[in-house]
């Protein structure tokens, strides 16, 4: 009954079933591999999936940032680092985008462009985009299987008729390779693109679900939509058609977080992706698009 | 041990350790540690059930959950699934026979005599639901009394070791189906080592119900026995007990026990049905087992295990018997970790559900006014 782990947590024999299963993922891009999925040590729904790619995959010469919500400073990725930290004895932890070789993430794909050499994990809820149609799994594995995705299209084409717009907001059905559509994990639509012909492996962990799925580096990723209705990111744009800035750093090509001031009761912006708006912020030069106004 | 990168939110998570354990020692003086031993005997059923939904029958560690958890079975049984996960399998055992149980307790609703006697042992089921005052008050005299009196004035008896199962008489006049030989060969489903993608064999539904949370079990099988479904069940029988656990012996290989687990076995007879597979009508069976004395959960099980036969036979005509509906809902672990994950910040795809209403919104303004 002794308290001490090995590292990473799980048992070797958990950490090479996950590795094996990623590897099968990045071979079949867009597939969802069914994984035993070991209970950890924090809620299912918190990233256990994720965690466990995460896990499997780190060595001690890694340097990890983990992020929820695009902050590395919210109470879940400083819950999630410090598990790390305490069961992978040696790594290094950053907050900065660009010196991570092994990203875990909830919620969203970080501003910077990622490199060749770095892999996203990306924490997963629901793991089918056919689940907005098919509850039943065993007959959604049966619809990915014949590539039959003509209910997402009905759904798409009934949101057009009765709204006039595509209601979907995150968790935007997107078609790997030209062939399995996946669920990117609830990342905005405005990270989708980042998705398409990205340098990095992305991968995907659904803990609770028992999934792991890959987006595999310079692979087509589509999001759904018709030939004549163009798929559209968050609009930033205020009252006179501007877009918006971050009250920070005064970037205007990222995604914002929106809230009110609890003084002024004013309506702010601020980056979501908390390492960009601070790089921009110190930064003397700062990229296209930001404004020092 | 490298950079270590961190800012604030980490001192609010150890403030909510502090200020949860604080509330433990809320007594204060008064107060005395509650230690693992009167858990496990003065709340034995609820310590039962933590170790049936912990899925590992480690009897110290799961009062420990429970202490941990201060009480939460969802906690509790979370907190040694966990510790289950850093655990490698080191064997197996071989099927083990309920027959030899020694048993606590033991009914049939089948038939007035049984084979050995029915044995109703320690229940709730007759008792009045009143509360006992004196209880409120109970000196550790009056506790120590009870616990040395009982044994003094119970009657001898002489009990045999074990008890026939009632289905042996029913089996023998042919009214029941005969065991299936072959599934007795399969490896059974390990689902701690895989994940369940259906069609799954029955095995598979069994052990993901014997270690189902309670109250899900209930609430389902409950929905059968209302109507949504149709198993009528009769326990043929029920017995708590303790069943020895038997490991081949490392020199001579020879079957040795090793100890043993309290469990709760149930099997429940249903009307039968036409079977192709029979030559003559039978009736039908209904199987569920758990670790602990939990009588609700074992009988809910046998009658879920029973619908999900049909359902997997026939395909399933409500939601019991249903073998995805069923099996992918009733883990408590799985289903409060999803529960509790909403409060957790969704700040950035609520952002989206904004972008998307006034995007519409704005249309709809635009069509009004066009």
């Amino acid at each position: 009954m002794s308290s001490v782990q090995s590292f990473g947590y799980l048992d070797e024999y958990a950490k090479k079933e996950v590795r094996r299963s990623a590897l099968k993922a990045v071979a079949i891009p867009g597939y969802q591999v069914p994984y035993s999925s070991r209970e950890m040590p924090m809620g299912r729904g918190f990233g256990t999936g994720g965690l466990q790619l995460t896990l499997s995959l780190i060595g001690s010469q890694e340097t990890l940032k983990v992020i929820d919500q695009g902050s590395d400073d919210s109470v879940n990725a400083v819950n999630l680092r410090s598990f790390i930290e305490m069961t992978c004895p040696g790594i290094d932890t950053t907050t900065k985008t660009a010196e991570a070789s092994l990203i875990q993430s909830r919620h969203r794909i970080p501003e910077q462009p990622l490199r060749e050499d770095q892999i996203i994990v990306l924490q997963v809820p629901y793991p089918d985009p056919l689940v907005l149609v098919e509850p039943s799994e065993d007959k959604r594995k049966q619809m990915h299987g014949e590539m039959d995705y003509s209910r997402l299209l009905v759904k798409l084409y009934e949101d057009m008729v009765r709204f006039d717009e595509i209601t979907i907001s995150h968790r935007y059905p997107t078609r790997i390779n030209g062939q399995y559509v996946l669920d990117p994990s609830p990342i905005p639509r405005w990270d989708v693109p980042k998705m398409n012909h990205s340098n990095a492996l992305i991968l995907f962990g659904a803990g609770r679900e028992k999934k792991i799925y890959a987006v595999p580096p310079y692979t087509d990723a589509e999001p759904l939509v018709f030939s004549d209705v163009p798929f559209r990111v968050e609009d930033f744009s205020d009252a006179s058609g501007g877009r918006r800035a971050c009250r920070i750093c005064g970037c205007r090509s990222s995604f914002l977080d929106e809230y009110s001031d609890s003084r002024t009761g004013e309506t702010v912006y601020q980056c979501s992706d908390a390492d960009w708006c601070e790089e921009l912020s110190q930064s003397t030069e700062k990229p296209a698009g930001v404004s020092n106004a | 041990m490298g950079y270590v990168a961190i800012k604030g939110g980490g001192r609010a998570i150890a403030g909510t350790k502090g200020v949860f354990d604080h509330l433990r020692t809320r007594q204060g003086e008064a107060g005395t540690p509650l230690d693992t031993d009167t858990i496990e005997q003065q709340l034995r059923l609820l310590h039962g059930r933590v170790i049936s939904e912990g899925g590992v029958y480690a009897p110290q560690l799961a009062s420990l959950a429970l202490k941990q958890a201060q009480g939460d079975t969802l906690e509790a049984a979370f907190i040694l699934r966990a510790y289950r996960s850093t655990q490698p399998r080191l064997t197996e055992t071989p099927l083990l026979d309920t027959t030899k149980m020694r048993l606590t307790r033991r009914i049939s609703a089948a038939f007035k005599d049984i084979p050995g006697g029915q044995m109703l042992g320690a229940t709730t089921d007759y008792h009045l639901r009143m509360l006992r005052m004196e209880l409120l008050k109970e000196s550790s005299e009056e506790f120590r009394r009870i616990s040395r009196d009982w044994f003094s004035s119970a009657p001898e008896a002489d009990l045999p070791d074990s008890f026939p199962k009632v289905l042996d008489g029913l089996r023998q006049q042919g009214l029941l189906p005969q065991p299936d030989a072959a599934a007795a060969e399969r490896e059974p489903f390990d689902i701690t080592r895989e994940p369940l993608i259906f069609p799954v064999p029955r095995s598979a539904a069994l052990a993901t119900m014997a270690r189902a949370e309670q109250g899900s079990l209930l609430a389902i099988a409950y929905s059968n026995m209302r109507g949504y479904g149709d198993v009528h069940p009769t326990v043929a029988e029920l017995r708590v007990g303790y069943l020895p656990v038997l490991l081949p012996h490392p020199i001579t290989g020879e079957l040795t026990e090793v100890g043993e687990v309290e469990m709760t076995e149930c099997e429940v007879i249903a009307m039968y049905e036409d079977d192709a597979d029979q030559s003559k009508a039978v009736f039908t069976l209904g199987y569920g087992a758990c670790y602990g004395h939990n009588e609700v959960k074992a009988i809910s099980m046998a009658i879920l295990d029973r619908a999900l036969q049909a359902g997997m036979k026939s395909g399933p005509r409500n939601p019991s018997e249903d073998p995805e509906f069923v099996l992918l809902h009733v883990d408590g672990i799985d289903s409060m970790g999803f529960c509790t994950h909403y409060k957790m910040p969704h700040y950035v795809t609520f952002q989206s559900d904004m972008d998307r209403l006034r995007t519409t919104r704005q249309k709809q303004t635009d069509k009004e006014q066009g």
